[in-house]
């Protein structure tokens, strides 16, 4: 059963994520929500109304909500536990990693308007350091999905696996993506969504739909500018990246922190073994006041600003 | 340097002390209630919630210097219930630290002002909170600095006020700071919790107990003190006499969230629900009483 979103208009991802955790928990009674407060942000009121003994609401106590997580695991739970991305990774950042990753508990991290989509309320509510932070620990499966549809299947992933997972789940708007019906989610493998030889656009979430339109505008002009969706950013698809270094020129887009996230990672691998030219977009530290889009812009995180980076790399 | 002078050490009596508090409320609530309305966010309930506490500090209580706010023997406030923006930036102008002007920019693009304070850009916060569980430890740090300093040449003899929100409570960092506290008998540290008795998404006692509240404060080695929160006469004398304590004092304050708007009062939907303009004029009006 399909509980993705239908495909026109802007989706709120948050919304394929409830209605997959619904339907899964349905078939499985197993499933447990896990939130500190957070039942209205993470939209999880309609899970509470069919599931109220298996929604679990610790207070507004982060490192407590991983601890209790990891020990419904434990329980034989699988525990869904799910919060603003900011504090669920950030503010129990040791729990995360001592009794989710270290001990590989099966709990599943969804991570809620992760990025910027705080605007306004600021850097304490941005979450653009929690792709880097967790994927240094290397043993837990990170999923930055672009749309509605990705995100449901980056759910059912997480309810099928034994082990940790973190997804993050934007509350940005997003179109859905234009796909091949037999398209299948695998995890460690990225996904090409416009051909190209001259250059390679590597982006995840909700920066993939400004990328795909960079490279049409860039057909236009004559340039083939790949389009590769790394929603898998742990395990990675090195291949793919290895595959991108060969056109010369790769241009990273997310809405994370260039340190350590999307650019990161493709640094490490390509520089180890294909270098090629990259330039790495995304946010460059404590951003200032603003909205989302706004920071966004800021940012470089457009489609246009994405075809400019292209052209530059390939001095055109 | 000469020291600025509080009311509370002026000689007014209470009634003009309660009188001055109470008009810089009123024009608090107004003032928050529109940098919301304006921004088309913010924290209203929390706003309306903490202003009595936040007036009676800064028009009443605390030491400062606008033009020098981070003068070493000042008395520091934290508010760790970041959230309550509208509210605290509205105080911080009307004593004196930015132009009121400014508070029209709230949440506007590169405005200094976002939804949680900004110690690095915004004259007067102590510390960038927003994270709630965050202030606690900090005030205690400051507090031990006092003591230390007051130990040894009896100079810094300021005192640190920190207010949290109550859902906040559930953060295990506050007592953690809570034990430190009452460990080192901070005298100088005065907690005033905001107990409006909701959080974002519920009453507390519903989400997870936080009662006997006060039990718990006093096990952990402090004084506590319950007071109506908006009773500002009952507020004026915890206060002047927090130094001649031997613990920290913990003042639980029963305070009404969306306090002086009808339809905001004791409703969680106004922890962050914006009033629309037919609403806001209704809020405005019932504020001016
Ligand atoms: C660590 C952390 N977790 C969650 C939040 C989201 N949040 C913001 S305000 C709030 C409710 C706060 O309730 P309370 O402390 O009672 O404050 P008040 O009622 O005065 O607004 C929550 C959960 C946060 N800001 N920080
Ligand atoms: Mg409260």
């Amino acid at each position: 059963m399909s509980a993705a979103a239908p495909q026109t208009g802007l989706f709120d991802c948050r919304d394929a994520y409830v209605a997959t955790l619904e339907a899964l928990g349905a078939q499985n009674s197993s499933i447990v929500a896990v939130v500190n407060d957070s039942v209205g942000s993470s939209k999880l009121g309609k899970f509470r109304e069919k599931f109220p003994e298996r929604l679990i609401n610790v207070g507004i106590a982060e490192q407590n909500m991983i601890g209790v997580g990891a020990g419904l695991a434990n329980g034989g739970k699988v525990a869904f536990v799910s919060g603003a991305s900011c504090f669920l990774t950030g503010r129990s950042l040791e729990q995360v990693k001592a009794d989710v990753a270290y001990s590989q508990a099966n709990v599943k991290l969804c991570g809620i308007s992760s990025g910027v989509a705080y605007g306004e309320l600021g850097p304490t509510h941005h979450s653009i350091e929690d792709v880097a932070w967790l994927r240094t620990m290397g043993n837990i499966d990170i999923i930055v999905p672009a749309d509605p549809w990705e995100t449901e299947q980056a759910i059912r992933h997480a309810a099928a696996t034994e082990g940790p997972v973190f997804i993050r789940i934007s509350r940005m708007g997003v179109p859905a993506l234009e796909r091949p019906t037999d398209a299948q989610f695998q995890i460690g493998k990225a996904e090409v969504l416009h051909a190209g030889d001259d250059a390679a656009i590597l982006a995840n979430g909700t920066v993939v739909c400004r990328a795909l339109e960079a490279a049409k505008t860039l057909a236009a002009e004559g340039i083939q500018a790949r389009v590769v969706n790394m929603s898998s950013m742990s395990p990675i698809d090195e291949a793919a990246i290895l595959s991108a270094a060969q056109t010369g020129a790769i241009v990273t887009a997310e809405e994370h922190s260039v340190r350590g996230g999307l650019g990161g990672a493709v640094a490490e691998i390509i520089a180890q073994h294909t270098p090629c030219r990259l330039k790495i977009l995304g946010f460059a530290g404590f951003q200032p006041t603003g909205s989302a889009e706004f920071l966004m812009e800021q940012a470089g995180l457009t489609a246009d600003h994405i075809a400019a980076s292209v052209r530059k790399l390939l001095d055109r | 340097m000469s020291m600025p002078q509080p009311l509370s050490q002026s000689g007014a009596d209470t009634a003009q002390r309660v009188a001055h508090v109470r008009d810089m409320a009123r024009w608090i609530r107004q003032r928050a209630l529109r940098m919301a309305f304006e921004a088309g966010q913010g924290h209203p309930g929390g706003d309306l919630s903490v202003t009595d506490i936040l007036a009676t500090l800064y028009f009443d209580a605390m030491r400062y210097d606008p033009a020098n706010p981070r003068w070493a023997g000042r008395d520091r406030f934290i508010l760790s219930k970041g959230h309550a923006t509208g509210a605290l930036y509205s105080t911080l102008a009307k004593a004196g630290f930015f132009p009121e002007d400014e508070l029209t920019t709230y949440m506007q693009p590169l405005s200094r002002l976002n939804g949680h304070p900004n110690r690095v850009k915004i004259p007067g916060v102590e510390t960038n909170t927003g994270p709630l569980g965050h202030g606690m430890p900090i005030a205690v740090g400051i507090a031990i600095a006092g003591q230390i300093d007051a130990g040894q040449n009896g100079r810094a003899d300021y005192r640190v006020f920190v207010t949290t929100g109550d859902g906040e409570l559930q953060e295990g960092s506050n007592w953690e700071a809570a034990m430190t506290a009452g460990h080192r008998k901070l005298s100088n540290l005065t907690l005033i919790v905001d107990r409006n008795r909701l959080q974002q998404g519920a009453p507390t006692e519903e989400t997870v107990t936080l009662e006997p509240l006060a039990d718990k404060w006093r096990a952990f080695g402090w004084d506590v003190e319950e007071i109506d929160g908006h009773d500002i006469a009952a507020l004026l004398p915890l206060l002047d006499g927090s130094l001649a304590r031997a613990k920290p004092l913990c003042i639980i304050a029963n305070t009404v969230k969306g306090k002086g708007v009808s339809f905001m009062e004791n409703k969680a939907a106004w922890h962050h629900g914006i009033p629309n303009a037919e609403q806001f004029a209704q809020a405005m009006q019932e504020l001016e009483a």
